[in-house]
């Protein structure tokens, strides 16, 4: 099966509002955000679909793991709070400047940012 | 006018099949806004992508949700494919589409009696339900399963379908199709029906696009999206137009459905009848490295399958959205401005499907 | 079915279920299996009902729930777990999330095996119950409400 074209571009997190801005400014639909957990940091990729064009665009910034906060792109995309919130509950970022905060409570969760850990804790149950 | 008031909705509610829980802000009876929150249902699957081998995840993938199962096994066999360059053959990608199908059919018709159980149709929600029954004796006599089919795997799917079979549940789905019609005709016409989803819960086609919102939420509101369009599978082969309607409200996000409903009868003749000879899966053998997303489109809409392989058995991420996940923010603003009395009807015009949303 | 002369109410919740289970037993109430005509009602009130029906793997956020509803249910009532995750956590036991099956919050009558179970068994675990509720009634007082288990 032929993939669709993915293309993902680098970008420093400082820089994410202003490219998402320009990005909700051509109209484009946000797809999803997803957090991938690397040994020394956290790996952030949103993706945009541009209006009647093929393929999907990822932005993907990289957040040391001894900073872990991350802007917000509600000002621009206010559905990314759903995945922000994620991000927050599941990875245990800070995003800042997020428009509708669930203060680590959209997800009801047995333990804290389970997907902080980058390879998970030998435990027997 | 009143001061405001806030009534928690859910997470039990009758109209509710799932746990979801919104905080309705009333003045008076007028909803001022919602605010959503979930994870009663949170199992964190993603994460066991880490213990189980990506052969195991599609079991794993089937179960995300019991409701649109086949089509989750398929994004997740399809993105693992896509990593190793596996190619699938013809055959099972016809079959793919065809069981992909039939859980669009059920799962249309197990939404559209839930929907008619939000405005107290009751005799609507038995007959939809009923009907249903006899497109899950198609999913049974091929892949032997009802509800969860259990017969895609990586490199193609687990079981043929013979021409025998084939013949007999297109013959079945013929019939069902002439009874679709006339409960899709109450859904279309009848004026009670009407009266509780017309111009209820409008969403316009330029917020639908700007929320995010996927499927039938979407093309519901005037934009043709759907994720079939992309060709995956067979889709490329075989005649079909996604069914979009213009008015944004509960009734047309119903007409999609059922719209949608007789084009997956469509597809699935044009699937079993046009699949070729041949074998329906190929050996894999390695591990999948590098990364990659896949769409499909889920009776909900779009759904997104995300791996990572770092070339060992066990993926380094899997993630899903799932098309409820897209539709909550859509879901959030199209409840302002509406009475409390119209929340079920709007809440279940989404579709929302939860124990996917939380995975 | 002697002293247990009425038809049972039934009370289902859905703890952490893939929704492969609970349509299942909402397929029980539908016209092809119809359980209501045997006048088994599905009632959203733990006080009216009979029997406890509990799809999915107990999780943290819902542990409380589950035995909270099982204290509101009144004496004697029976607790039909569906489904593997039901039973044992099932394919989910792993998840960070999920606590175990059923039987590590309440006592569990009958065990209803499948992925998905079907309409037939979850019909039959029913019916299982039934008797469980009769030897109960039967018992002295205080007795019969242990974890005592039946096998589907």
């Amino acid at each position: 099966m032929t993939m669709e074209e993915q293309p993902i571009l680098p970008l420093d997190p400082v820089q994410l509002p202003a490219k998402a801005a320009e990005f909700a400014a051509e109209g484009r639909r946000l797809v999803q955000v997803c957090a991938t957990t690397l040994p020394g940091s956290f790996e952030i990729t949103y993706t945009f679909e541009a209006a009647g064009a093929p393929g999907l665009t990822s932005l993907r910034v990289l957040v040391p793991r001894d900073r872990s906060t991350v802007p917000s792109i509600t000002e621009s995309y206010f559905a990314a709070f759903t995945y922000e919130n994620e991000l927050q509950d599941l990875f245990g970022l800070k995003v800042e400047g997020l428009k509708l905060d669930f203060q680590g409570t959209f997800y009801h969760l047995a333990r804290k940012a389970p997907f902080s850990e980058a390879k998970p804790p030998k435990e027997g149950k | 006018m009143g001061t405001r008031t806030v009534v928690p909705f859910g997470p039990q509610h009758p109209v509710l099949p799932e746990p979801i829980h919104l905080d309705l802000v009333l003045e008076d009876e007028k909803v001022v806004e919602a605010i959503p929150s979930i994870g009663f249902v949170h199992r964190g699957l993603e994460k066991l992508a880490e213990k189980k081998e990506f052969g195991e995840m599609v079991y794993v993938a089937e179960r995300i949700c019991g409701i649109c199962s086949f089509i989750h096994s398929a994004a997740y066999c399809q993105a693992v494919e896509g990593l190793m360059k596996v190619e699938v053959p013809p055959r099972a990608q016809y079959l793919r589409v065809a069981w992909a199908e039939m859980s669009r059919v059920h799962s249309h018709l197990l939404w559209l009696g839930l929907f008619a159980d939000s405005f107290g149709f009751e005799s609507l929600f038995m007959h939809s339900w009923r009907l249903r029954e006899r497109l899950l004796d198609v999913v049974e006599a091929t892949t032997g399963g009802r509800v969860i089919f259990g017969s895609c795997k990586v490199g193609g799917v687990r079981r043929d379908v013979d021409a025998e079979t084939g013949r007999r549940a297109l013959q079945t789905l013929a019939v069902l199709e002439a009874e679709c019609r006339e409960i899709t005709g109450v859904f279309e016409k009848d004026s009670t029906v009407r009266r509780r989803t017309v111009g209820v819960g409008l969403l316009s086609g330029k917020d639908a696009w700007s929320l995010g919102a996927v499927g039938p939420t979407l093309r519901a509101s005037g934009v043709s999206s759907d994720s079939r369009s992309l060709g995956g599978s067979a889709y490329g082969a075989l005649d079909w137009q996604p069914v979009v309607e213009t008015a944004g409200d509960c009734h047309a996000r119903a007409m999609v459905r059922a719209r949608e409903l007789y084009q997956s009868f469509s597809l699935i003749r044009q699937a079993l009848e046009k699949m070729p000879a041949g074998p329906v899966e190929t050996r894999v053998s390695g591990s999948p490295s590098g990364e990659c997303i896949v769409r499909l489109e889920q009776p909900r809409g779009e759904v997104i399958h995300y791996v990572k392989g770092n070339g060992t058995r066990h993926l380094e991420r899997y993630r899903v959205r799932t098309p409820t996940f897209a539709n909550v923010p859509a879901l959030v603003h199209m409840l302002a401005g509406y009475q409390l009395v119209d929340v079920p009807v709007i809440v279940l015009s989404i579709d929302p499907c939860i124990s996917c949303t939380e995975r | 079915m002697g002293v247990f002369s009425k038809s049972p109410w039934i009370l289902h919740y859905d703890a952490s279920s893939c929704n492969g289970c609970d349509i299942e037993v909402l397929a029980c109430l539908t016209p092809l299996y119809d359980v209501e005509r045997f006048g088994i009602v599905n009632t959203g009130n733990p006080k009216h009902a009979d029997i406890l029906l509990i799809t999915g793997a107990v999780n943290e956020q819902n542990l409380p729930v589950v035995r909270t509803l099982y204290d509101q249910m009144p004496s004697p009532k029976a607790v039909v777990a569906i489904g593997a995750c039901a039973l044992s956590g099932g394919i989910f036991q792993d998840c960070y999330n999920v606590h175990r099956g059923v039987d590590s919050a309440i006592p569990v009558d009958v065990y209803v095996p499948g992925c998905a179970a079907r309409p037939e068994a979850i019909i039959d675990g029913v019916v299982q119950a039934l008797g469980v509720l009769e030897e109960k009634a039967a018992a002295p007082a205080g007795r019969g409400e242990g974890g005592k288990a039946v096998a589907a």
